[in-house]
């Protein structure tokens, strides 16, 4: 009896401490279509990084996603610090972190960083993977060589002086390459069993469906070992399909309610979270001879034809509309002369100084998505801005695919088969640092396939401007610089410069210790769930 | 019944007939990559492929050699068991269509018990009390059954039953995703909603179809003459079952190549990762190799059960003689 009485003790003290210590499992609904490539450079965009870059994996460069009040800037991560040489500018040394192991205890060294750049970028490696090349290429053109001068420090040699490196390199995850070994070599092993030496560990993984997560005990930022048990993620990229996921307790957070349902579900007791962030939703106009965008007085008439007031009503307010390609309170917007305001009149006179008119009427096609990450609600805003073009003229029709495929697209260029003749593409950047808000879509050198420069613009004074950008070592110097940039992409109208967005989330009244950063990305590791 | 020589000999023919049908099912699935716009290539490499890697590839694939050489590589590696590559996952085609396939059977069996036993219960009701008021209601009910938009009724669905009673789960196949299913009862929570409005359309046809047998069977003159000669209800009742059913099965078995088929539309308001959640995907992804393989294997599904189909329903009617 007395044992029967023990027991039972010993079961409800188990119950009563194991609740204590449990800080709970959360579930988010996320609008990617299928879980982001878990091999370390993964694909979906922003939400793919967000999701399985910086959780499972960290780069040499950190992203600081501790407030919500100032915008986030780089922080150390795999590396301690970095200093480029005075004398020769292109000379960067990356000393890392010592003490730091991947999930699979093996060491991460200064080799480890050697290692993952050859995976992108040298394809007679073993570990080259076109999958991850695709998708971190293209982010780290500055990259000319690198080597191990020792196992605790990193050369990286770039091809000309270029002072925005250590954003690029905040990109580029680091898997482990003992894993790599152990699983025979192959990505697609390792894709299920990953290792990087981020703050949480790949736990459960069902293709489509869902991907679980563990904290990392032995995380070197021990104010960053997650408090939570578990982390779930589960793509719902059907916008109906994440709400009802949500309402029903189905999940505990889902990324981009449709802002239709933001009153009924603050009435049902879920908390909308939202915060301004580098983000700037566009159309990226081709400028291959032949576009009707070359015409500087029809990109500005496009511009002109928009009602960005009644496209925040449609969007229940979540957004700001655009005066330019960077929000109007950031250190960039500068002082452009062209204003991007609602004006039809002006877009139809614009118009027919330029030729078109009833007689002679636009037809084009553009490149959109249903869903994807930073692409807000992206077929009523487009049917917005097609109604909004067609009273001024201009008829547009669209070419609807997947967000992983017009990454794809986006990434071969305007050129490309697979764009079916379109001249434009709706795609939302990251405005978060100068290679990625500004130089990566106008110079020159960086048009398919060695960069996302998606339309072949090319103009020698943008160029000029952004090589002294890459010289400007000094950030009152840069901003200087990176404001002219700016004028020029508003005053030359390169973009169709519609909104940003407020990063919106809905998460339930259960989920505690979440900061949302000003970032594309945010950090899961302070959160915990209430009873 | 008919005699088991006669039956074998009739399987074996349709058999023999089958194979052609195959052979240009798979013809138009290996030609889907071609009549899409552009260089086949281009569908399967990454955007910045270099040319060696392009030329690579071209060698790989075949695409270099004349359009019939090709088709036989293709129809070879298939034989083989082997789809391609998906090119959005890298994953083998053939392990994702098959486990796709795996869970839209799951659902389809579900499906066609509810459908088919209501089908068949509403279309007796009706055909045996056919004019009176409870043939009018079972008529309305399988007329509403096809008539309603069946991804619109699974969102309505979503809404009661998840949203506001919170009784049953909106998405999904189970509390881990697909992997491990089993028919406990956490499972069945989640195949309820997609397995009703999935059920709704055959329900609605076979009632029409089982409506109108009865009727008919109930019209004629053996049926009177058994009633004259004394044959109590249950015994007529079991000669309109037997004489409805090849008809009835003919038509079942249809349907249950439509619910097979999974629908896109359905499966993707339930995220049930079924075939036609992986169609969608592959389609809004624009991934060939998955789009030939999905369609490949439902389309052989769909011959291989037209073909059971008729040989079932030649054994159960010994009328029907088939040559």
């Amino acid at each position: 009896m007395q044992r029967v009485w023990t027991t039972i003790a010993g079961i409800a003290i188990t119950a009563l401490a194991g609740n204590a210590l449990a800080q709970g499992t959360l579930r988010i609904g996320m609008t990617a279509a299928d879980i982001p490539l878990t091999t370390g450079q993964t694909d979906n965009g922003g939400e793919g990084m967000r999701f399985m870059g910086y959780t499972v994996y960290d780069g040499l460069v950190n992203w600081d996603l501790s407030s919500a009040d100032k915008a986030s800037d780089i922080v150390p991560g795999l590396a301690t610090s970095w200093s480029v040489d005075a004398a020769d500018k292109t000379r960067w040394t990356f000393k890392i972190r010592p003490g730091v192991t991947f999930h699979d205890g093996s060491a991460f060294r200064a080799q480890s960083v050697v290692w993952n750049l050859e995976k992108l970028l040298n394809d007679k490696s073993p570990q080259y993977d076109p999958r991850q090349s695709a998708q971190g290429r293209s982010r780290i053109p500055a990259v000319a060589s690198y080597h191990a001068i020792d196992d605790a420090t990193v050369e990286i040699i770039t091809k000309i002086p270029d002072a925005t490196l250590p954003y690029q390199l905040a990109w580029i995850m680091m898997s482990s390459p003992a894993q790599f070994e152990k699983l025979g070599r192959n990505w697609d092993a390792f894709a299920r069993i990953p290792s990087g030496t981020g703050p949480w560990k790949l736990t459960a993984f069902v293709p489509r469906e869902r991907a679980e997560m563990a904290p990392n005990t032995a995380y070197w930022d021990k104010r960053r070992v997650p408090k939570l048990d578990k982390l779930v993620l589960i793509p719902l990229p059907e916008a109906n399909a994440r709400i009802a996921a949500l309402r029903s307790g189905q999940v505990d957070w889902i990324e981009a309610p449709a802002p239709d349902a933001v009153t009924s579900l603050t009435k049902a007791g879920f908390i909308i979270v939202t915060n301004s962030y580098p983000h700037n939703w566009t159309w990226h106009f081709s400028r291959i001879p032949g576009s009707l965008w070359n015409d500087i007085r029809v990109r500005k008439a496009a511009n002109l034809a928009v009602d960005r007031d009644g496209m925040k009503e449609l969007m229940s307010g979540l957004m700001i509309p655009a005066k330019g390609v960077v929000p109007p309170d950031h250190q960039w917007f500068g002082h452009p002369r062209f204003n991007v305001t609602y004006d039809p009149a002006q877009a139809k006179k614009l118009l027919t100084e330029a030729g078109y008119g009833p007689n002679k009427p636009i037809s084009t096609k553009v490149l959109i998505s249903a869903s994807g990450s930073g692409q807000m609600q992206p077929l009523p805003m487009n049917e917005f801005l097609q109604q909004s073009l067609a009273e001024v003229g201009i008829k547009v029709e669209f070419e609807v695919v997947e967000w992983n495929t017009l990454i794809n697209i986006w990434r071969a260029g305007a050129k490309h088969d697979n764009v079916h003749g379109a001249t434009a593409i709706n795609f939302s950047y990251s405005v978060q640092d100068p290679f990625l808000g500004l130089i990566r879509h106008v110079e020159c050198d960086l048009a398919a396939p060695a960069g996302t420069n998606w339309g072949y613009y090319c103009d020698p004074e943008m160029d000029k401007l952004l090589g002294e950008i890459r010289n400007a070592f000094d950030p009152a110097e840069q901003t200087k610089l990176l404001q002219k940039v700016h004028e020029k992409y508003v005053d030359d109208a390169l973009f169709l410069m519609v909104a940003h967005d407020v990063n919106p989330r809905a998460i339930s009244p259960k989920v505690k210790g979440f900061v949302q950063a000003r970032s594309w990305f945010q950090d899961f590791s302070p959160i915990w769930m209430a009873k | 019944m008919a005699s088991l020589h006669a039956m074998l000999i009739y399987t074996l023919k349709r058999l023999l007939y089958v194979t052609p049908v195959v052979i240009g099912v798979s013809i138009i699935c290996f030609l889907l990559v071609h009549i899409a716009p552009g260089d086949p290539l281009s569908a399967v490499l990454p955007a910045d492929a270099t040319q060696e890697l392009v030329d690579q590839m071209r060698a790989a694939y075949g695409f270099d050699k004349p359009l019939p050489v090709q088709y036989a590589l293709w129809f070879w590696k298939v034989l083989h068991g082997d789809l391609g590559t998906s090119i959005a996952t890298g994953r083998s085609v053939a392990s994702e269509v098959m486990r796709a396939v795996g869970n839209t059977l799951i659902l389809a069996t579900v499906a066609t018990v509810i459908g088919f036993t209501f089908g068949t219960f509403f279309g007796f009701v009706a055909g045996y009390f056919r004019g009176s008021p409870l043939d009018k209601v079972a008529s309305l009910v399988s007329v509403l059954g096809v008539s309603v938009p069946h991804y619109w009724l699974g969102m309505v669905l979503v809404i009661i039953f998840s949203v506001e009673l919170n009784w049953l789960p909106p998405t999904g196949a189970g509390p881990d995703g697909s992997a491990a299913w089993r028919p406990d009862a956490e499972h069945l929570r989640y195949i309820i909603l997609p397995a009703i409005t999935m059920s709704v359309i055959p329900m609605g046809v076979i009632a029409r179809t089982v409506r109108a047998l009865v009727a008919d069977i109930l019209d004629q003159e053996f049926v009177h003459a058994l009633r004259a000669k004394g044959l109590r209800e249950f015994g007529v009742f079991r000669h309109v079952v037997t004489n409805a059913a090849p008809t009835a099965l003919a038509v079942m078995g249809l349907q249950l190549g439509y619910l097979l088929g999974g629908s896109i539309l359905v499966e993707t308001v339930f995220s049930w990762p079924g075939t036609g959640f992986l169609l969608n995907a592959a389609i809004f992804q624009r991934d060939l190799p998955l789009l030939q393989g999905t369609i490949l294997v439902l389309a052989l599904f769909f011959v291989a059960l037209n073909l059971t189909v008729d040989v079932v329903q030649t054994g159960l009617d010994p009328r029907i003689k088939r040559t």
